[in-house]
């Protein structure tokens, strides 16, 4: 069976899948925002397989530009947070950042 | 199974080892490691896609700029010479689960759906279409998303500074 749509698909469905896992078992806030950019990369070989297979012109790639931007704007601002974090705490452990918890 | 496929079958399991590094690897470093050699590899997909331009793209500012700044992040948080640089994992087994549900259902969902295939064989550059896009068709998301990367760079810059 030649590579298809399918192949791209799935890929990215398993590339998302190890990024949700290192989203809710990570106990490190660093560790926690690299798997949200393995989701946001899963995210953009959907659009460019979907691009290339489906559509007939490459509104899937600029669309995969503006979530490559958005993700550079998270990672800076989430950066800048946990530095706060660490700041505050001494410790970039999220079990411990539970201060508004009631 | 042409050499297409080999090259395809090649990056997708080099990227999807190096993503498995990233989340079952113990130190952080290593972590950011097995990431850059994943975002390597989905710059690779691209070029597979007839992407040439994200694939560029891809690593300027994935490789070149968000990975640095995570390494930032974990060099300025951590204490380097002592043993704190790991990062410990809750709820592992639940998780593994819950998410194995979820590809075993975008699985089935990929292969049942049956996708209308446009054919396209050629690899043409695609740097002029989007540009011809972004200042035509996509110019409002482009200004906005724009304005909206100043404002969040700024916006970080003055939560990181020290004594706000």
């Amino acid at each position: 069976m030649t590579v298809g749509l399918e192949h791209y698909l799935v890929l990215s469905a398993a590339l998302f899948s190890l990024g949700l896992l290192a989203v809710i078992t990570k106990k490190n806030a660093v560790t926690v925002l690299m798997g949200i950019e393995l989701i946001l990369n899963a995210a953009n070989i959907n659009f460019v397989a979907f691009a290339r297979f489906i559509d007939t012109d490459l509104d899937g790639q600029v669309f995969a530009i503006f979530v490559i931007v958005t993700a550079a704007a998270s990672a800076a601002v989430a950066l800048a947070i946990v530095l706060n974090l660490y700041e505050h705490l001494r410790s970039i452990n999220l079990e411990e950042a539970d201060s508004l918890a009631g | 199974m042409n050499l297409f496929d080999i090259i395809f079958y090649a990056f997708a399991a080099f990227t999807l080892a190096s993503a498995a590094l990233m989340v079952v690897s113990k130190n952080i470093i290593h972590s950011a490691v097995g990431l850059l050699f994943s975002l390597f590899g989905v710059a690779g997909i691209y070029v597979l896609l007839a992407a040439d331009f994200l694939a560029v793209v891809q690593i300027l500012v994935y490789v070149g700029g968000i990975l640095i700044l995570l390494l930032f992040g974990v060099m300025l948080t951590q204490r380097i010479t002592s043993v704190d640089m790991r990062t410990g994992t809750l709820q592992l087994v639940p998780a593994i689960l819950a998410v194995a549900g979820v590809f075993v259902i975008l699985f089935r969902v990929i292969s049942k759906t049956s996708w209308e295939i446009i054919p396209k064989s050629d690899f043409n550059p695609t740097a002029e279409r989007i540009g011809h896009l972004l200042m035509k068709e996509f110019l409002i998301p482009f200004e906005i998303v724009s304005v909206f990367l100043l404002v969040a760079l700024v916006g970080a810059a003055f939560i990181a500074r020290k004594g706000t």
